[in-house]
């Protein structure tokens, strides 16, 4: 070894112990940003390392990548709505998946320009894995972002045979990849090129049928599939950093995406075969003319009967992040807090399109961490919760997956909101919520519907109490 | 050919650094799972040295492929959106989360 390669190696060791103990002190709240902060100096101890020796080899196509690439990213970063924060982090991922994917094809193009024989059976294995995975990620992922952007409908996508499709396209990666593999890497360039198309294809088709509600566990596992194919890329290039950094998100995208999975008591295999929603057949609570009894409230009632509560729940869904209405809700906890009353917010794991969406749209409205309870915390609460205040959500908050056998969403945790003495519900019609499902909380007796945007409704809402 | 001791000495890395990944992140509450998932997206911005090193084999092998120079751009560029963007978009997250005291 140089002196410059052990210096390397052993610099690459700080920056695994930066990136692992950031990862660490992304734990609690106060000691978060720090954690992330020294990471990113891990990064950075990283890169420059492998720049360093690269020994100026390419350094304008390294220099032209890597300009425009930090352009976009920050820029991107710095200008996104923490409302459109899900899509984002899904157009990040598929970019890591994408880098992965090519550069498994470049090293393919450098073995088959160099004349040699054979490819080492560590590298061909790695190199097909890698793409495959890396390929299907950033499809994925950019079908995942059109979704969330609603440039394409946010509903499941299905067509009859779509998984024999899928399973066709499935066998035909296998069967190339096993190609590649035994040929060590010397099978014909169309070969190659089909497996590429069709690990491309396969990301498009699965993500297709999913959506909605099932977002966060899709893109949770995007995140884990980036982190493997990361992780095998490093076997490629015979690099323990990448192995490394790829093992540490692909655990946290598995552990994300079991605790996503297990907060709508669905097995993944359901989730991405499911099409949940879209009408199976096989849901007879499903859509089924929709309540009748629903009890409609005027913001004068509501706000009077907040201003003299005691303690009250906001359970925001989906339906607050789309009114980005987190800062006039804050705003009302303001005014409700003034008069005394403690405010706390109930937030389910699924509640909004990524794991932990809500949190950041209620902390971006300087809510307090504090507040925010978690499912357990929160059902703690309910039975001594004078009013319960539901902004969007709808699902998660549906007793049906209590005591409904027969309901597709019977087991899912969700908040007990009809514990609580009082709920409201903001609610911009009596449309059912994304599962297409009839909600039996607001038939309930101590259930209220406040027609209207949710932004709109709470705004009013704010400004009745003030009148108080 | 094969290294066999060196493929497992890589595979020990790996395994071990699954363990260390599942036994730090299981620790991280709910209500950081979005910072979470946007730091180990930053993280696996790595790729972007494995981005750097095959351009580097591309360039020394004497690659003139225009085609390929390109795709080797692009995953640099891509390995950059992901390291550089991840980094940014979770610290103006983390930004965000504040004890009461801290209130403007």
């Amino acid at each position: 070894m140089t002196a410059m390669s052990i210096t390397a190696s052993l610099l690459d060791l700080v920056a695994i112990a930066l990136f692992i103990l950031g990862l660490h002190l992304l734990n609690a709240p106060p000691t978060a940003r720090l954690g992330n902060r020294l990471a990113a100096v891990g990064m950075f101890i990283a890169l420059v390392m492998v720049l360093v020796q690269t020994a100026g080899v390419g350094w304008w196509a390294i220099a032209i990548g890597t300009i425009l690439g930090a352009l976009i990213g920050v820029v991107a970063a710095l200008r996104v709505k923490m409302t459109a924060m899900p899509q984002m982090v899904a157009l990040y991922n598929g970019a890591g998946g994408g880098a992965a994917a090519a550069i498994g094809v470049v090293e393919y193009y450098v073995f088959v320009n160099s004349g040699a024989g054979a490819l080492d059976p560590i590298v061909s294995v790695s190199l097909v894995l890698s793409m495959i995975i890396g390929a299907v990620s950033i499809a994925g992922s950019i079908i995942a972002f059109l979704k969330l952007q609603e440039v394409m409908t946010g509903r499941p996508i299905t067509y009859p045979g779509q998984q024999v499709v899928n399973a066709f396209i499935a066998l035909a990666i296998v069967a190339l990849g096993v190609w590649f593999i035994a040929s060590a890497g010397t099978l014909p360039a169309w070969g190659f090129l089909i497996l590429l198309a069709a690990a491309l294809a396969l990301g498009v088709l699965f993500v297709l049928p999913i959506g909605g509600a099932d977002m966060p566990v899709v893109i949770s596992l995007l995140n884990s599939f980036t982190g493997l194919a990361v992780a095998i890329t490093g076997f490629e290039i015979n690099s323990v950093l990448l192995i490394i950094c790829g093992a540490l998100v692909g655990a946290s995208g598995t552990i994300l995406t079991v605790d996503m999975g297990k907060a709508m008591n669905r097995p993944l295999t359901n989730v991405l075969f499911g099409a949940f929603g879209s009408g199976g057949g096989s849901e007879p609570a499903a859509g089924s003319g929709g309540p009748q009894n629903v009890r409609s409230v005027n913001a004068d009632d509501v706000a009077i009967m907040l201003a003299y509560a005691s303690k009250v729940m906001f359970v925001p869904g989906y339906g607050m992040a789309v009114a980005q209405a987190q800062h006039s809700v804050k705003a009302l906890a303001d005014q409700l807090e003034k008069r005394g009353v403690r405010v706390f917010y109930a937030i389910h794991p699924v509640a909004g399109r990524m794991p932990g969406h809500m949190n950041v749209l209620l902390a971006e409205a300087n809510v307090p961490y504090e507040q925010l309870l978690d499912l357990d915390a929160a059902n703690a609460e309910m039975p001594t919760t004078d009013v319960a205040l539901v902004i969007g959500a709808n699902d998660v908050t549906n007793p049906a997956a209590r005591n409904v056998p027969s309901s597709p969403i019977y087991g899912m945790p969700i908040l007990d909101v009809d514990k609580s003495a009082n709920v409201i519900v903001l609610k911009r019609s009596m449309r059912s919520g994304f599962a297409g499902i009839d909600n039996p909380l607001y038939e309930m007796p101590n259930t209220a519907m406040l027609f209207g945007d949710a932004k709109a409704s709470v705004d009013g809402l704010t400004a009745a109490v003030k009148a108080l | 050919m094969t290294d066999v001791g060196h493929l497992i000495q890589l595979l020990t890395v790996l395994l071990l650094a699954v363990f260390v990944g599942f036994e730090v992140i299981s620790k991280v509450p709910t209500t950081l799972h979005t910072p979470l998932m946007s730091a180990t997206n930053a993280i696996h911005g790595i790729v972007l040295a494995g981005a750097i090193v095959v351009t580097v084999a591309l360039f020394g092998g004497g690659g003139n492929n225009a085609l390929v120079t390109v795709l080797a751009i692009v995953a640099v560029t891509l390995g950059a959106i992901n390291v550089f963007g991840g980094f940014a978009v979770t610290e103006r997250m983390l930004q965000m989360f504040r004890r009461k005291e801290n209130k403007p």
